[in-house]
């Protein structure tokens, strides 16, 4: 099968259908998704009410935060929505690529904040979105997330951070960096304070964000499959210089390795999470 | 003249000044030439300029530090758990009389040396190892001086099998409320977050030609331009000098180096280190542990705020 011709093609539904979105907002039933697994096609509609897994091999799709959002909650009410990154190295292209993030996802920075039900249990959250700049985390996200972890502490919520990120953002520098140093220090006293921390990770989680909150809950749930490590596959082909095995850094190696609690599949996810919550004493 | 230009005609006029019997006029205005040009020269250094005088080879490194700064060093070695990562340098020695952890990144001074000491890479018992040394200097009240000299953490197969980002979060997470004072010394190349990890300190200070930055240049080139080779162009943009940190407030302190950098002459900034560190770690001693780790905290939450408005 010609791969790349089914690309095209989809690409070009996608273009044709892009234009009379403007007329029609419901999802068209002939848009089309294929499987990067078993290359099934599968219609959009058939994805969103599967919570966009593969009805036929259980492929677990990216979602947006959003999609995350009504996945898990019953309630959500966002905090600091209006956090904005000022690109103030002026680092070339760094205006552009935000703008066209911001764009695409309809969301300002890469993560969403909020205090949200999850059945009826609150909990603070927050969601990554790796379609704003691969969900790179910068003094935004940075910031956003501490104070989420600072808020669930005073207010005494478990915290749940859905994790997706290619790690820090290259364009903030060293800013981005401390921002490892600065999430993980405010979950250090959420912990200290006997907060529940419930880390999530999804597809993908890596670099700097991965070396930091993400690896830090006090329950690690991942998704099927999903991409967890530090280093990038290239750079540790190019260091040992071998191949690396398939698995290699997926959620079911690092299970393998000890380094994650559970493998959820999205149609449990929820339920475990209430689970999870009600035995460390949450209510609404 | 760029620096490299600069760096040659200077040794060529110490050459002349060597090698001709000249007066003692001449000599002098030599001399004066030398200084004009060396102060032309450190002015005109790119970023790139530093980063090679921070990668030579000759170059001090962490052990040589150690030996002028610390007294009856003795090493402690392993993580108790997998093994002991020879890219870290730690134990327990006295600093002015005082008993100090030493926890250090350590390079190699030859090839050997480096592929012994995986070139400064850490893999996640080096960290542990840190951890393990940093708890030992919590329960017996020893500040810890880290010494950052890594151009990031490992990408090795083995390394990310034993959780290279689980240990470096656990680094950030246990040093940013550890009941110690933390200093910490960045002398040479300070990479990524496997920098970083020894970085959650209550003061951080660099060598004037000392590099810290997100990722390494090439590596940066790979990511952001796909292409390697355009790692000198990354180091400009990257803000990666010691003046840098200093003006966003990610570091404290510059020590002063000679022209050339330490390895032209090491007692110099070893001098200054020391004053610095005995000022500092005075300072810290009067001071209450909960307001030492307020403070540690503080410091961390507010950086990058200027990146942001709402
Ligand atoms: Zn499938």
């Amino acid at each position: 099968m010609d791969l790349f011709k089914i690309r095209q093609e989809k690409l070009t539904l996608f273009h044709k259908n892009r234009k009379k979105e403007t007329i029609k907002k419901e999802i068209p039933s002939h848009v089309i998704e294929t499987c990067e697994s078993c290359h099934t096609n599968v219609s959009v509609k058939e994805l969103k009410s599967n919570h966009f897994v593969c009805p036929e091999c259980g492929y677990h799709f990216k979602i947006d935060a959003h999609e995350r959002i009504s996945l898990l909650c019953d309630e959500f009410k966002e905090v600091d929505k209006k956090f904005i990154t000022k690109n103030i190295e002026n680092f070339p292209e760094y205006d552009k690529k935000l703008e066209i993030s911001q764009k695409r996802t309809k969301l300002n920075e890469a993560v969403i904040c909020g205090i949200g039900k999850i059945g009826d249990v609150s909990c603070a959250m927050a969601m990554m979105d790796s379609g704003f700049m691969m969900g790179s985390m910068g003094s935004v996200v940075g910031e956003k997330i501490t104070r989420l972890v600072e808020l669930a502490d005073k207010k005494k919520y478990p915290l749940l951070i859905s994790c997706t990120s290619g790690g820090a953002r290259m364009q903030e520098g060293i800013l981005s960096l401390v921002q490892m140093a600065k999430t993980s220090a405010a979950i250090k006293r959420f912990s200290e304070n006997g907060g529940l921390y419930i880390s999530l990770l999804t597809h993908p989680t890596t670099g700097g964000v991965s070396a930091s909150f993400a690896m830090l809950g006090d329950i690690i749930l991942a998704e099927p499959n999903c991409l967890v490590g530090f280093a990038g596959k290239r750079v540790i082909e190019n260091t040992i210089k071998e191949k690396l095995p398939e698995n290699f850094q997926k959620a079911e190696f690092m299970l393998e390795k000890g380094f994650i609690d559970r493998i959820v599949p999205r149609k449990e996810l929820k339920e475990t999470l209430i689970k999870i919550l009600k035995m460390h004493g949450g209510h609404s | 003249m760029n620096f490299e230009e600069l760096e040659k005609k200077i040794a060529q006029l110490r050459i002349q000044k060597e090698m001709l019997e000249l007066e003692d006029s001449k000599r002098f205005q030599i001399d004066q030439e030398i200084y004009e040009l060396e102060k032309e020269a450190v002015q005109n250094l790119e970023p790139w300029d530093r980063l090679t005088i921070a990668r030579a080879l000759d170059r001090p490194k962490a052990q040589d530090y150690i030996q002028y700064l610390f007294t009856d060093f003795i090493e402690l070695h392993g993580d108790r758990r997998f093994g002991d990562d020879s890219s870290i340098l730690g134990g327990i020695a006295y600093f002015e009389n005082k008993p100090v952890t030493v926890i250090a990144q350590s390079k190699g001074k030859s090839l050997e040396e480096n592929i012994q000491k995986n070139f400064g890479m850490v893999s996640p018992e080096g960290y542990r190892k840190a951890l393990r040394l940093a708890k030992q200097a919590e329960k017996f009240h020893r500040p810890i001086i880290t010494i950052v000299d890594t151009p990031g953490a490992y990408p090795g197969m083995g390394a990310e099998e034993r959780g290279q980002a689980q240990a470096i979060a656990e680094c950030l997470y246990t040093f940013s409320d550890i009941k110690t004072p933390v200093i910490c010394v960045v002398i040479s190349e300070g990479g990524s977050g496997g920098a970083l990890a020894f970085s959650v300190a209550d003061h951080i200070v660099m060598l004037e030609n000392a590099v810290y930055s997100i990722l390494s240049p090439e590596g940066f080139a790979s990511i952001l331009w796909k292409d390697e080779t355009r790692a000198k162009e990354a180091a400009s943009v990257m803000k990666m000098t010691s003046f840098d940190l200093k003006e966003k407030g990610i570091i404290d302190h510059i020590v002063k180096e000679p022209f050339g950098g330490a390895q032209k002459y090491f007692p110099m900034v070893t001098e200054e280190l020391r004053r610095y560190l005995a000022k500092e770690l005075e300072e810290l001693g009067k001071k209450k542990i909960e307001q030492i780790v307020q403070k540690r905290y503080q410091k961390f939450r507010e950086m990058g705020i200027p990146a942001w408005k709402m």
